[in-house]
């Protein structure tokens, strides 16, 4: 409790979910007391430009930042940044933390918002390595913005997933010489299927990206200059090499769940909740770190999607306070959706993709259409647009709603 | 309430449109149309959330 009786919610992860928690909290305009707990000195920022408008310089650090950030104390909430979050205790309803200027400290809650997000995943033994990057925060892309000034090309890409997709675009865009490295025979296999992704390999290609697939990486060339290393090239799986002076690695991400060990909370792939976010009396999840079990699908989700960032902050602050005031609450159970911009791509995507699938829109050929998934029943599950936004937005509506195959099409050819 | 969009940002994810189809309007060419800047009362919830789910953050409310 504050000093005035009103609870006090603690949120950590001051990024786009813990802000957008306690966003709900206050157009709720119940009492509480909000502390905001991020680990980054900055004020929240958007991530997605980072690997592409950020990346390409097209946009200032300004232009980063989420609107909250613009006028902080607007928020209502006690920022506490440049710190970590590094322990919690259920019982004793606190946490741990550590700041950069005030050393350790514990904060009491009444309610508790886990919003702590995911890191990127690194390749093992690359850490002493500075020409090998990772694009997750404000800093990391600064440091490869920098390096790409100061060293220039080629640059390898490894991972073609989302992010990888995003900085060679950016990068080849800019001039660059870029290879894009993928262990799987195709892109975005696992969220999408084989065929999409090879169209969007065959984008890079045409725009003069080097496509390496099927192909896994062994290690890399290193020049020795005694007090520091640069890389020359990447070795790969098959004997080849690929000459790169900056590498950057989008192999995943990890959700920051280390600080929660010992908590008695459920840690497996993420943090564990139930439909409603909820992982332990007076404890909420939202966004990257979340594995809530989600009543649609009928099964844990962990959602790494801008979006759903926004979405579940939301619920999450909601959540809360349903959970302080003991009032029932609707599970979350929203239908995901993501975007990507590459090159003059804007592929969007709902829900997720099944087996079953079927253009009903457009022609890949000329860069816009819709695909339709179905899942093993035959029924729709996910609709995939390339540079047919309404197509997309209309899909994940009739998705939403759970309707046929044959109204979707009706309504989208 | 006045809707402002920045058509500078705005890349017709048609997020807003999702959310509030009295508002917000992508239509065939691929472009937003604001079809009520000044929306009613009964819409500023809808439209506060379709500022906030905006992927570029391109909607601005003013007042």
């Amino acid at each position: 409790m504050s000093d005035n009786g009103a609870p006090r919610i603690v949120i950590v992860g001051a990024s786009l979910a813990g802000v957008h928690a306690a966003q709900a909290i206050r157009r709720s305009g119940a009492d509480a007391e909000i502390v905001l707990i991020g680990d980054e000195a900055d004020h929240p920022y958007d991530r997605p430009p980072l690997s592409k408008q950020y990346l390409g310089g097209d946009w200032d650090a300004e232009k980063l930042l989420l609107r909250p950030s613009k006028d902080p104390d607007a928020l209502g909430v006690e920022w506490r940044l440049g710190t970590d979050a590094v322990g919690l205790d259920l019982e004793a309803r606190t946490v741990r933390t550590l700041s950069m200027d005030d050393g350790p400290d514990e904060v009491g809650f009444d309610g508790l918002v886990i919003a702590t997000g995911a890191r990127a995943r690194r390749l093992p033994d690359t850490d002493g390595l500075s020409d090998v990057h990772v694009v997750r925060s404000k800093a990391d892309a600064d440091r490869l913005r920098a390096a790409v000034a100061d060293r220039g090309g080629p640059i390898a890409v490894i991972g073609a997933g989302f992010i990888g997709g995003e900085v060679a675009a950016t990068f080849r865009s800019a001039g660059h010489d870029v290879t894009m490295i993928e262990a799987a025979e195709a892109p975005l296999t696992r969220v999408l299927d084989a065929e999409a992704g090879m169209m969007i390999a065959e984008r890079h290609r045409v725009e003069g990206v080097e496509v390496r697939l099927g192909v896994g990486v062994d290690g890399f060339e290193i020049d020795d200059h005694g007090d520091h290393q640069h890389v020359r090239g990447v070795r790969l799986a098959d004997g080849s090499t690929v000459e790169a002076r900056t590498v950057v690695v989008g192999i995943g991400a990890i959700p920051n769940t280390e600080w929660l060990g010992g908590s008695g909370l459920e840690i497996d792939n993420g943090v564990r909740a139930d439909a409603t976010c909820l992982a332990a009396p007076g404890v909420v999840v939202a966004g990257d770190v979340a594995n809530w079990d989600h009543p649609r699908y009928g099964r844990p989700m962990r959602v790494e999607q801008w979006d759903n960032g926004v979405d579940q902050g939301g619920y999450a602050g909601r959540r809360i306070l349903a959970d302080l005031a003991g009032e029932p609450i609707d599970p979350f159970d929203p239908v995901p959706w993501f975007w990507s911009d590459q090159y003059d791509w804007k592929i969007q995507f709902a829900g997720i993709a099944g087996r079953g699938r079927e253009i009903i829109h457009g022609d890949p050929a000329e860069g816009r259409f819709a695909q339709l998934y179905l899942d093993e029943g035959g029924a729709p599950c996910g609709l995939l647009a390339v540079n047919r936004p309404r197509h997309a937005i209309k899909g994940r509506q009739f998705l939403t709603s759970a309707a046929s195959a044959d109204e979707i099409r009706d309504a989208l050819a | 309430m006045k809707v402002v969009v920045d058509f500078d940002l705005c890349e017709s994810n048609a997020v807003c449109m999702e959310i509030a189809p009295e508002v917000f309007e992508v239509r065939d060419d691929d472009f937003l149309y604001v079809l009520d800047e000044n929306p009613a009362e009964g819409l500023h919830d809808k439209v506060r959330d379709a500022a906030d789910r905006c992927p570029k953050q391109a909607i601005t409310l003013e007042g």
